[in-house]
């Protein structure tokens, strides 16, 4: 009952005539930015997190959560029409979401899309209902030691199971979290890697990171190379509405695909990406006819667009109740949170309920003005699709501009996103991922205090971290992940070996 | 095109990783490092910087080793005009907003970067600057009433 009470309580904040327009009005911008071809969630919430500051912490967090889940939408409509991945969650939904668009179905397929969104979303909201306060029960138990053996996991979670290599990827983590001792050491007041800028004081702004990396260098990368591709698709509002046989041939794909969403929701180590593969591998498994996929399976699409959403939305519990984000589009979430002095932890359920319940009602609530927007606005959105590049970059670097200069009111982070934007081209060149740069950058200082007390406390015994239970929980999961990834590798290794030698013996 | 370099790539990338946690590592070590039990501000800095040069010599070692043959790269050299136009104009974004206020440096940055473009012309270009800084002030200055100087009026 409780958990009924607290999200008519939710529904009751989200539907502030006030807090309801926020969430609109992100749906709507995150929505169309998300569609832009090239823009993905990370550049959408980033270019838009400036238009949060002017806001109290409630509307600010309904207007980002309404911009996350537009542009995730908006990044599925691109990837079904024009065969571009925005976002990596939605590479899978490429695969038959084009062929379909090709067939002439692209409303069917985009129709499809907002169902099994709007499904798997509801699920996860369910069990994030019914989780968040067990999860806040123990969490509220957390001292030092464990807050580091989450945040290890998380970690190393991150960097392993991105993309790419396991050891680039924490490299790249490494590489955040040095990036965050830049600034005021949190115990002695001294100034860290600062080299005389006093701007440096404060740290690296994420906010000029994030659009460094993934705007600035992605438009050095895209600008006289990006084709335009001219997407043939005509989609009408009548054209979302799939045929009953559709839906039919849809419905246990989405349940199946909802369902991988959930569980690997609660192993840390697997984000939206991952198990949206996972999900379209199981439906070709369990296809009749497998060859179809790859050719515009609706399946294809279903299953791993529901995965990817009920996963995202089970990422919300680690953030808001332990203050820990899974991943790089969480990180920016808590960010915004903490510009506007709210700490995510295990007190915020308690200390600020508006902003949770809130929050979690109005993921409802957005997602049903996405089901609703996107009806009359779909061919407005095909249209947005045609934008040329040329327009595109130089459009959003000023919005990168004015956005970074406005955090904090300072020129100096303009510069460093020009910074990163370079660095992050070289990145890019070398095959590093970006993701958990953002996440090491904001867990650098909680990952620091909280290893410095739990020494200082343990008077300087790494045994501490394995004393205690759930802190030994956390680094068994890490050394797990860490073995997992090696002998993963061999395994595949000793399977390849014997063709590899066969070839030049031929 | 060719990629500017020979070798594997993940070499580079690792030796670029050895020589970022080298230089993290001697920095950090000259804060005072304190001890285990009771840490000084280079303390953390210093670990992270040995790790991430570790996980470079790793991340090399296993591009050395490794038999797989080299992915195709899915990126070139980047374009000289563009991204010399976009550096450009960010850089004239920086000093224009210090010295002349925001809405000259709107329509710099706009401007230049949009030059960047082959198919731009410099009417295109001239248009889609006014377009943007005029829609960009107001929604900032006037809706959002972001202090920002519009104009810095002295010699």
């Amino acid at each position: 009952m409780t958990a009924l009470s607290n999200l008519s309580y939710g529904f009751q904040v989200a539907l502030q005539p006030s807090n309801f327009l926020w969430s609109f009005i992100g749906v709507l911008i995150g929505n169309m930015v998300g569609v832009l071809p090239g823009m993905g969630t990370l550049a959408a919430i980033s270019i838009l997190l400036p238009l949060t500051y002017a806001l109290n912490p409630v509307a600010a967090v309904l207007l980002l959560g309404g911009i996350f889940y537009g542009a995730q939408y908006g990044g599925a409509i691109c990837s079904i029409l024009l065969n571009l991945p925005c976002h990596p969650s939605h590479a899978v939904t490429c695969i038959d979401g084009y062929p379909m668009t090709k067939k002439g179905m692209a409303g069917t397929a985009l129709g499809v899309t907002v169902i099994a969104s709007f499904f798997a979303a509801s699920c996860g909201i369910i069990i994030m209902l019914l989780f968040s306060q067990q999860v806040v029960n123990v969490a509220l138990k957390f001292g030092a030691p464990e807050y580091f053996s989450a945040m290890l996991l998380g970690l190393l979670a991150g960097g392993t199971l991105s993309k790419g290599s396991p050891l680039k990827g924490v490299a790249m983590t490494v590489v955040g979290l040095l990036l965050g001792t830049v600034g005021m050491d949190i115990y002695t007041g001294r100034f860290r890697y600062t080299f005389g800028q006093l701007e440096l004081g404060d740290g690296i702004q994420l906010t000029a990171l994030a659009m460094g990396l993934f705007g600035v260098s992605e438009f050095l990368r895209s600008v006289n190379k990006l084709k335009v591709i001219h997407s043939s698709a005509r989609v009408r509002a009548r054209d979302l509405w799939p045929k009953l046989s559709d839906l039919r041939q849809s419905f246990w794909p989405m349940v199946r695909g909802t369902l991988v969403g959930i569980v690997t929701g609660f192993l840390p180590a697997v984000g939206p990406t991952i198990s949206s593969f996972i999900s379209y591998s199981i439906e070709k498994k369990l296809a009749g006819k497998p060859e179809r996929f790859g050719h515009g399976a609706i399946e294809g699409v279903v299953s791993p667009e529901a995965s990817t959403h009920a996963n995202v939305q089970i990422d919300f519990i680690p953030t808001m109740t332990l203050g820990i984000p899974g991943e790089a589009v969480m990180a920016l979430l808590l960010s915004a949170l903490l510009i506007k002095g709210i700490t995510p932890g295990p007190q915020l359920m308690g200390s600020h309920p508006d902003i949770f319940w809130g929050l979690i009602a109005s993921f409802w609530v957005g997602n049903v003005l996405l089901v609703i927007m996107n009806v009359p606005l779909i061919g407005v959105w095909v249209k947005l699709l045609a934008v040329p590049y040329r327009l595109l970059y130089p459009t959003a670097l000023f919005f990168i501009c004015i956005g970074v200069w406005s955090t904090n009111d300072s020129l100096f982070d303009v510069g460093e996103t020009l910074f990163f934007g370079v660095v992050g081209y070289i990145l890019i060149a070398l095959q590093f991922e970006f993701a958990p740069v953002l996440l090491g950058l904001v867990l650098e200082p909680l990952v620091e205090e909280n290893f410095r007390r739990a020494m200082l406390l343990s008077h300087g015994d790494l045994r501490t971290f394995i004393d205690r239970p759930i802190s030994a929980l956390f680094i068994g999961l890490c050394v797990l992940l860490i073995l997992g990834q090696i002998f993963g590798r061999l395994w595949s290794r000793a399977r390849r070996t014997p063709v590899a030698t066969e070839v030049p013996a031929e | 095109m060719q990629l500017p370099y020979r070798g594997k790539r993940d070499v580079y990338a690792g030796l670029l990783m050895v020589l970022l946690g080298a230089f993290a590592a001697y920095i950090g070590s000259q804060y005072p490092l304190g001890e285990v039990s009771n840490m000084g501000p280079g303390f953390v800095p210093t670990s992270l910087g040995i790790i991430l040069a570790g996980l470079g010599v790793l991340i090399a070692l296993v591009a050395l080793v490794s038999d797989k043959p080299e992915e195709h790269a899915t990126w070139q050299l980047p374009d000289r005009r563009g991204s010399l136009c976009i550096i450009g104009g960010l850089v004239a974004f920086v000093v224009l907003a210090k010295y002349l206020g925001l809405a000259p440096a709107s329509f710099a940055l706009v401007f230049i970067s949009a030059m960047g473009d082959t198919e731009q012309t410099w009417k295109g270009a001239a248009l889609l600057a006014i377009v943007v800084t005029a829609c960009g002030i107001g929604v900032f200055s006037y809706l959002l009433q972001l202090p920002f100087p519009l104009f810095i009026w002295k010699g």
